[in-house]
This record gives structure tokens, C-alpha cells and sequence, in this order.
């Protein structure tokens, strides 16, 4: 059974129709990109995989759970993680309440439990915060864990947005263009990074990017789309080499 | 030891207070004001929880109070004195101490529920369509009440005194006072409770982006079910409270004016700051005393001085920090929890 | 004809509320009471001009009085709109400040009006000087005085005006155009600050042509009679579609009506309970207003 299954996805807005007739299936500890041309329908598909757009048509399954009818907290709490385009961290809180408040899924104490501090209290607060101490320590973070996040660095703030995504413990993570707005140095962070995140946990990896850079160092598949539509899928040699995406997205410079 | 410096200090206070109460060193008036002091400091917290933390803008808080005030005083009086309409007493005053806290709970409850006609339409809407609902909702409450007349319309209800006089009978010591203070300390302690917690983090979390809320598995939905119902519950806590301080609630004390009141003590205060609501909760009552002599100008120098406070300082006294977090040193004098 | 009537004025109150709203964003809670402003400045101006109520007054004739007064109050209300928005809102919109601090002021401004006015000229009311002979017209089986006419041809003339200025105009376009973006407007070359006046000017007039109209109507004036109205007619905007013109006048009529009914059938006391409670349910159902557009949220 794969891990993230998209049959016939379509999504309507009221005459335009971003994404049309869109398939992929995505095993475990992949690492996949989704290309194409701005306006393709990418972030959509991401939108109506993470579950805040409602699908017009088709199915999405996260590990055999059909997620349409779900709100977005719920298709989280099957593993699926994302970031976002532009970066929608808490601004007014600190990198450390950023990470514990994303994992409010795995909290599962009641409000009475929370007014009583009670055992179970006590213990789930430790677990969360021993979550995030570990994952800012591993991810180079620590030193500005009582930073707020509005006075971080571009590089910092994607930093602590991924982290945030990993406190979620996700089997599916989505970057959306992770790289976007990064310097030359940074991007190399980032890409290292992501390769380490993919060697260290048991996560797939979708990621939404533009740096061919980025994608040609990570991933082993790519999907390109144009128009909502699918026009080419396989590994990046073949990617390369498809007539189809070079005249509609890489043009006529070859990378 | 350092963890119960606090509470012990608290509850310290309160015994003072009422020994100071007992024996005449602090006057009728005194006491009064402070215990008006207390109810405003339930409110502008209660109210921070919805306006501040969540960053609605929620100007229907006297709505809720009104319930709070008017269920709990309806049952103190069905059970403890006579009425034209109720009847006659249905407990023994001596049980007055216990039945106070029931009533006083029982307001907050409903009041709580009532909190759902806010709740539910945020599900869906933010923001200036949130706010007229809490409006409406504020006059939906008021005009009901002054339609029934059972408990009196628009003439008021009053009987409460029978409650507090039971209590006395048992022992003849400042009860309100004592009660205003527990209530006090209750409401700051829950509140506090619930805005350190990760589960309460989701709250500032939908406020700052409630698309990231959602989508990082923070159940937005339940998030502001429990906001605005904890909000509008303790809400009725005070407005029970007020009733019984006064002896007589008349709906037209729970107006827009009053909801206004508590808005100006929460941005006067700071949004997202407890002890900044605190703060400017005791502040604003003092105000209110001071400028008595000025009459009908009071009305016109506060607002003038929350313009001038907007145009200059509008993250308000204290911001969104708390007070241990300007003066870290307090840290070590008080852990508190 | 009572509920056209009374929807007329809440109708012409929505209007102020949706004009500010649609091009600055803001709530500008004072309106209300600007409304009353403009009563109270109708009735100084009428007396003046009339004499009576103790003062000597110019005494002229009621009819040359009205034809001063109408442009008078309306003149002299936009100007206290205008000062509100010169000393309170713009200084916080320079600074950049959240729209948040912008609408406490408002409140605030508002509370000042009221109670500066109560304590300037006391809780006694003032009767306003009749200026109208009274006709009543016979049409078939409904009668009606000639005020109510004239108040119900004001309100639509008002919507018919604004709707033309609002879509028609260059300066109507620019209104449009700084509810999108505040930031791009200047750099089209279009004076920022000129059509927020211009709007307030607009807005703050329709309340004193209200507030003349309100004062002719129902000859008794408090400081508190702003309040109420103002906050009804907010809510008739918003159920309407904030920042629709369209909108406000629907918004304003329905509440109109809704009250009007429920009198005819319950004790008049249920009024406000029923209408809030319609509000309320519309709101409920349709989250922004009839005429409202959602905004969509893009990640």
C-alpha cells in the first residue's frame, strides 16, 4: 500500500480549473519534486493534499485513509507536514512555542487536565518539550530557541519552519519551494539538510521547487505540470531530456 | 520553598484583608472599591483571553456578565428569601456558605453556554463580522431580560442580600470580600493555567496565523470553542459576584457601556498580558474613584486618555509581556504556577 | 410607511458607517454620535435662526430657516467628522499603526462626543423647533405626513447619488482603489489623504442630513439618542455587506422593517430582541453580510 495515493485529483475555482485529472503515488522515504511553470496548479495540489482545499473531484488516501471530508488538523494528525511558500511562522511567540504548539495533536489532554495539572498533564508537557529541545538540538537551532521568530534571519526562519513541520513527526513532508528567496550559501544549507532530515527519519519528501539545483541534487523522481495537468514523470535524467518539459518550462537553456 | 512563595504571599493577603476588614480598619468604601476591583480584574483578564490572546474583537463581554449575574442571583434568591413572584425560601439560611458557591457556578456555567452564540459563528467568520455578532448578542441578552418579567424587566431584581445576611449568620465576617478575592485568585489561576499550556499556545497560534494553526494539527475550532466559552463562563463568575456585592442587578448595568469598560482595561493593560490586565484592571477602578468629583467629565478624560495612550504607547502598559518577563529578578523571589 | 421611514435613517446612518469602512477599513464607532452631533447642531442653528427656547434668534420665517439649516448642519457635522479624522486617525495611520488602535479610538472618540455633550449641555433634552407645516396625503387607504415622504426621497436620492459618485467618478475610483491597496495609491499620484477627507466629508454629512431629518421627525434630543441608532444602524450596514453601498441601504430598510413588523405584532418591547435576534440568524447564515464578498485566503 503506498503511502500517499492521488487518483483523478481535480480542483475547480468557479470557471478556472487549477489542477485537472492530477495522479501520483508516493511509497515510503521517497524523495519527489513537483515542477512547473508559475500559475501550474502546484501549490494547489499541495493545498488540497494537506487537506484546506476540499478536492472537486478525485480521491487522495494517506495510508489507505481517504482524507476528502477531513478538516486540515485531522490530515496532519495521519503524518502529513508541510511548509508554506511564504513563511507562516507565529511571529509573536518564540522558536520553542512554535515547535511545542505544533505538535497540539500529540498533547491529548483535556482542558480539566490542564487547569489540575495532573499527571497526565505533566507528563505529555515534558514529552512535547523534550521533543522540541531534541529537534532543535539536532537541527542547529538551539541558540535561538527563545528567539522570536520576526527577528531571525530568511535562512533561520525556513530553518525553524521545517523543524516546526518535523515536530510534527510527519511519514509525508511537503516543502513548498523550500529555497525560494535563499542565498547561494543557504541553499546548500538547505540541501543538506533535507538530505539529512531524509537519512534520519522515516519521512517521504514532496518538495514544490524552482532551484533545479536543489531538486537535481535530491530527488530521485520528478512530476512536472502545466495547466493543472501532468505533462511528464520520472527520474530527473529522463526529466532532462523530455522535448515536452523542455518547451514548456526550462525553455531553451539546458541546465 | 521558592515555588509556594506565591500562593502563600496570596493567600496571606487575603486573610489580612479581611482581618483588616473585620475590625473597621479599612471602611465600607474601601472595601467596596476593592471588591469592584476584583470584579473588573476577572473581567479585563476574561475578556484579554478573547480580545488579546486570540486577537478577536469581542465587544459583547457585559452580555455574558449579565447571565452570569442573573442566574445566580435568581437561584440565590429561590433558595434563600422571599419573593413576591419566586416565593418563599427553599433552604434554610444556614446552608447560604454552601449554596453561594453553587449559584456563583452555576451562573458561570450558563453564562458559558451562552458564550456558543459568539463560538459557533467564529468557526466561520473574523474579525468586524465577529464583533457585531458579540454586539448583537450583547443586546439579544439585555432586551431578553428586560422582557421577562418574572425576574422583574427592565426594573431590576434584587433580594440577594438574604444570601450574604445567611452567611453572616454563621459567622459575622466580610464574606463578600472574602468571596470577591477566592474568585479573583480563581479566575487569574485558571486563566494563567490554561495560557501557559501547550494546549492554550494554540490560542495566541490562531491569532498570529490561523492558517498555520490549522494546518500544524492545532484544532482551531475546539481552540475557540474553549477560548470564548472559559472567556464568557468567567464572565458570569464576576457578574455573579457584582450582583451579590450590590444586592440588586438591573440589566442596564450590562450594557454596550459596560463592555466598553472592560475593552478599555484590556488595551489599556496590554493585549495578551495577564498581569498587564491585572494591572490596568486595579488602575482603571482607582481611576474611576479619583475622577468622582469630575462627575460627567470622567467620561470624557478616560476615553481622552486611551486616545492619547493609543497614539503613543498602543501595545498598552504592558505590552504582550508579562510582569516576570521586565523584571526577570521576581523569578526569584516567586515561581508561578 | 413607518418602516420606510425608520429604515430611511438607518439606511442613511449605514451609509456613513460602509463609506469609511469600504475605503479605510475601519469601524469608525464615532459615527453615531456624529449623528447626534448633527441633530444637536441642526437645532442650535434652527434656533438661532428662529429664535425661540429663550434665545433672540434672527427670526426668520421656518421655511427660509430649513432651506439654511439643511446645508448648514451638513457643513458644519462633516467638519467634525473631518477634525475627528485629522487629530485621531491620521497621526495613527502615519505611524503605521494596526487597524486594531484605530478602532479603540474611534470607540473612544465616540464616548467623548457623547458624554462632552452631556456634561457641556446638560441631561435635559431640547425640544427641536417645528420648520415643516404638516400635510398629510391620502393615497387610497394609507395616509401619509409629508416629513415621512421627504425623508424616504432623501435616503434614496443619498444612494443614488453615492452609488453614481462611488462608480462613476474619478474620485469614486480612487475610494475603490485604496480599500485594495493603500500603499499603491500614492504612487499613482493620487492624494491619499484628500480622499479619506473626502470620504469622511461624505459620510459625516449623511449623518447630519440624518440627524436633521431624525430631529424634524421625532422632536425630543438627548446625547444618548447617537448610541443606539448608530450602533443599529452598524449592524444593519454589516448585515448588509460592509463597505457595499447597496448593501446599507438593503441592510438599513430590512432593519426598518424587521422593527416596524415585530411592534405591529408583539408588545413593542420585543423590538430590539427580535430584530438582533433576525441579525443575528442572517449573520449566522451568511457570515459576510448579504452583499459581502468572502475574502479568499491563498497559501
Amino acid at each position: 500500500m503506498p503511502l500517499l495515493e492521488v487518483k483523478g485529483l481535480t480542483r475547480r475555482f468557479g470557471g478556472l480549473i487549477a489542477v485537472n485529472d492530477f495522479n501520483i503515488e508516493l511509497g515510503e522515504r521517497e524523495m519527489v519534486a513537483l515542477i512547473g511553470p508559475n500559475g501550474a496548479g502546484k501549490t494547489t495540489v499541495f493545498n488540497l493534499v494537506s487537506g484546506f482545499y476540499q478536492p472537486s473531484e478525485g480521491a487522495i488516501t494517506i495510508n489507505g485513509k481517504d482524507t476528502r471530508s477531513m478538516r486540515p488538523h485531522q490530515v496532519t494528525s495521519l503524518g502529513v507536514a508541510r511548509t508554506f511558500q511564504g513563511i507562516r511562522l507565529w511571529g509573536e511567540m518564540t522558536v520553542l512555542d512554535n515547535i511545542r504548539v505544533s505538535q497540539h495533536y500529540r498533547a491529548g489532554y483535556s482542558l480539566l487536565d490542564c487547569f489540575l495539572r495532573t499527571k497526565k498533564y505533566m507528563l505529555r508537557e515534558a514529552e512535547i518539550e523534550r521533543v522540541a529541545w531534541e529537534l532543535l538540538e539536532a537541527m542547529e537551532l538551539k541558540d535561538c530557541a527563545l528567539e522570536l521568530p520576526r527577528n531571525l534571519s530568511y535562512g533561520l526562519q525556513r530553518r525553524v519552519e521545517i523543524a516546526r513541520a518535523m515536530s510534527l513527526k510527519p511519514s509525508l513532508l511537503l516543502l513548498d519551494e523550500p529555497a525560494a528567496g535563499l542565498n547561494s550559501a543557504d541553499v546548500e544549507g538547505l540541501i543538506k539538510l533535507v538530505r539529512w532530515i531524509h537519512d534520519t527519519f522515516p519521512v517521504t519528501i514532496w518538495m514544490i521547487e524552482h532551484q533545479m539545483k536543489v531538486v537535481m541534487s535530491l530527488c530521485t523522481r520528478i512530476k512536472v505540470v502545466d495547466f493543472g495537468a501532468t505533462i511528464a514523470d520520472g527520474s530527473p535524467s529522463e526529466i532532462q531530456a523530455n522535448p515536452a518539459v523542455i518547451k514548456a518550462y526550462l525553455g531553451d537553456d539546458t541546465i | 520553598m521558592q515555588k509556594h512563595t506565591f500562593t502563600i504571599s496570596l493567600f496571606v493577603g487575603i486573610f489580612a484583608l479581611t482581618v483588616l476588614a473585620q475590625f473597621g480598619v479599612i471602611n465600607q468604601y474601601l472595601q467596596s472599591v476593592i471588591m469592584l476591583m476584583g470584579v473588573n480584574i476577572i473581567l479585563s483578564t476574561s475578556l484579554n483571553l478573547v480580545n488579546g490572546y486570540m486577537g478577536e474583537f469581542s465587544c459583547g463581554h457585559g452580555g455574558f456578565m449579565c447571565v452570569g449575574a442573573y442566574v445566580s442571583s435568581v437561584i440565590t434568591v429561590l433558595c434563600f428569601s422571599k419573593n413576591q413572584i419566586l416565593g418563599a425560601p427553599l433552604l434554610p439560611p444556614s446552608l447560604a456558605l454552601l449554596a453561594f458557591p453553587i449559584a456563583l457556578f452555576a451562573g458561570a456555567a450558563v453564562a458559558a453556554v451562552a458564550g456558543l452564540v459568539v463560538a459557533i459563528p467564529s468557526f466561520k467568520t473574523r474579525g468586524d463580522y465577529l464583533a457585531i455578532i458579540t454586539l448583537a448578542a450583547n443586546y439579544i441578552v439585555i432586551s431578553a431580560i428586560d422582557n421577562m418579567e418574572i425576574i422583574g424587566g427592565p426594573r431590576g431584581f434584587m433580594g440577594m442580600n438574604a444570601t450574604v445576611n445567611g452567611m453572616k449568620g454563621l459567622l459575622d465576617i466580610p464574606w463578600m470580600l472574602l468571596w470577591v478575592l477566592f474568585g479573583t485568585v480563581f479566575s487569574v489561576w485558571l486563566l494563567r493555567r490554561f495560557v501557559t499550556s501547550t494546549l492554550g499556545k494554540g490560542v495566541p497560534a490562531i491569532a498570529q496565523d490561523e492558517i498555520a494553526a490549522e494546518i500544524m494539527s492545532v484544532d482551531t475550532n475546539r481552540m475557540k470553542l474553549i477560548a470564548f466559552m472559559l472567556s464568557s463562563g468567567i464572565a458570569g463568575l464576576a457578574g455573579g459576584l457584582f450582583a451579590h456585592i450590590l444586592g440588586y442587578v438591573n440589566p442596564h448595568s450590562f450594557d454596550i457601556m459596560k463592555s466598553t469598560e472592560v475593552m478599555v482595561m484590556v488595551y489599556l493593560g496590554g493585549m495578551g498580558s495577564l498581569s498587564g490586565a491585572t494591572l490596568s484592571a486595579v488602575l482603571f477602578t482607582v481611576l474611576l474613584e479619583v475622577l468622582r468629583p469630575l462627575e460627567i467629565w470622567k467620561w470624557v478624560v478616560i476615553p481622552l486618555l486611551l486616545i492619547l495612550l493609543m497614539q503613543f504607547r498602543p501595545e498598552g502598559i504592558m505590552g504582550n509581556k508579562e510582569l516576570s518577563d521586565l523584571f526577570p529578578k521576581l523569578k526569584k523571589f516567586y515561581s508561578f504556577k | 410607511m413607518n418602516a420606510l421611514q425608520f429604515g430611511s435613517f438607518y439606511a442613511l446612518i449605514a451609509l456613513g458607517y460602509t463609506l469609511v469602512y469600504g475605503v479605510l477599513r475601519l469601524i469608525n464607532f464615532a459615527h453615531g454620535d456624529i449623528f447626534m452631533v448633527g441633530a444637536y447642531i441642526a437645532y442650535f442653528v434652527a434656533v438661532l435662526l428662529l429664535g425661540g427656547e429663550g434665545m433672540s434668534g434672527l427670526g426668520l420665517s421656518p421655511g427660509l430657516t430649513l432651506a439654511i439649516t439643511v446645508p448648514a448642519t451638513m457643513i458644519l457635522t462633516s467638519l467634525v467628522g473631518v477634525a475627528l479624522e485629522r487629530t485621531m486617525y491620521r497621526p495613527l495611520r502615519r505611524k503605521g499603526a494596526d487597524r486594531l488602535y484605530v478602532v479603540i479610538t474611534a470607540l473612544m472618540a465616540g464616548l467623548m462626543l457623547e458624554n462632552g455633550n452631556l456634561a457641556l449641555l446638560g441631561a435635559s433634552r431640547k425640544s427641536f423647533p417645528e420648520l415643516l407645516q404638516k400635510v398629510i396625503w391620502t393615497f387610497g387607504s394609507v395616509s401619509v405626513t409629508n416629513l415621512k415622504v421627504i425623508v424616504i426621497v432623501a435616503a434614496l436620492l443619498v444612494f443614488v447619488l453615492l452609488e453614481f459618485i462611488v462608480t462613476k467618478t474619478k474620485i469614486g475610483m480612487a475610494m475603490r482603489g485604496i480599500s485594495y491597496d493603500k500603499f499603491a495609491i500614492p504612487l499613482m499620484g493620487i492624494p491619499l489623504d484628500t480622499i479619506i477627507v473626502f470620504t469622511f466629508i461624505l459620510g459625516s454629512s449623511m449623518a447630519g442630513l440624518a440627524g436633521i431629518l431624525f430631529a424634524m421627525s421625532y422632536p425630543i434630543l438627548e446625547p444618548y439618542m447617537g448610541a443606539l441608532i448608530g450602533w443599529k444602524a452598524f449592524i444593519a450596514a454589516v448585515v448588509g455587506g460592509i463597505g457595499d453601498i447597496r448593501g446599507a441601504i438593503v441592510g438599513g430598510f430590512l432593519l426598518g422593517f424587521i422593527e416596524i413588523g415585530v411592534v405591529a405584532v408583539f408588545p413593542s418591547t420585543l423590538r430590539d430582541l427580535f430584530a438582533f435576534s433576525v441579525l443575528l440568524g442572517i449573520l449566522w447564515l451568511k457570515p459576510t453580510g448579504l452583499f459581502g464578498v468572502a475574502k479568499t485566503t491563498k497559501i
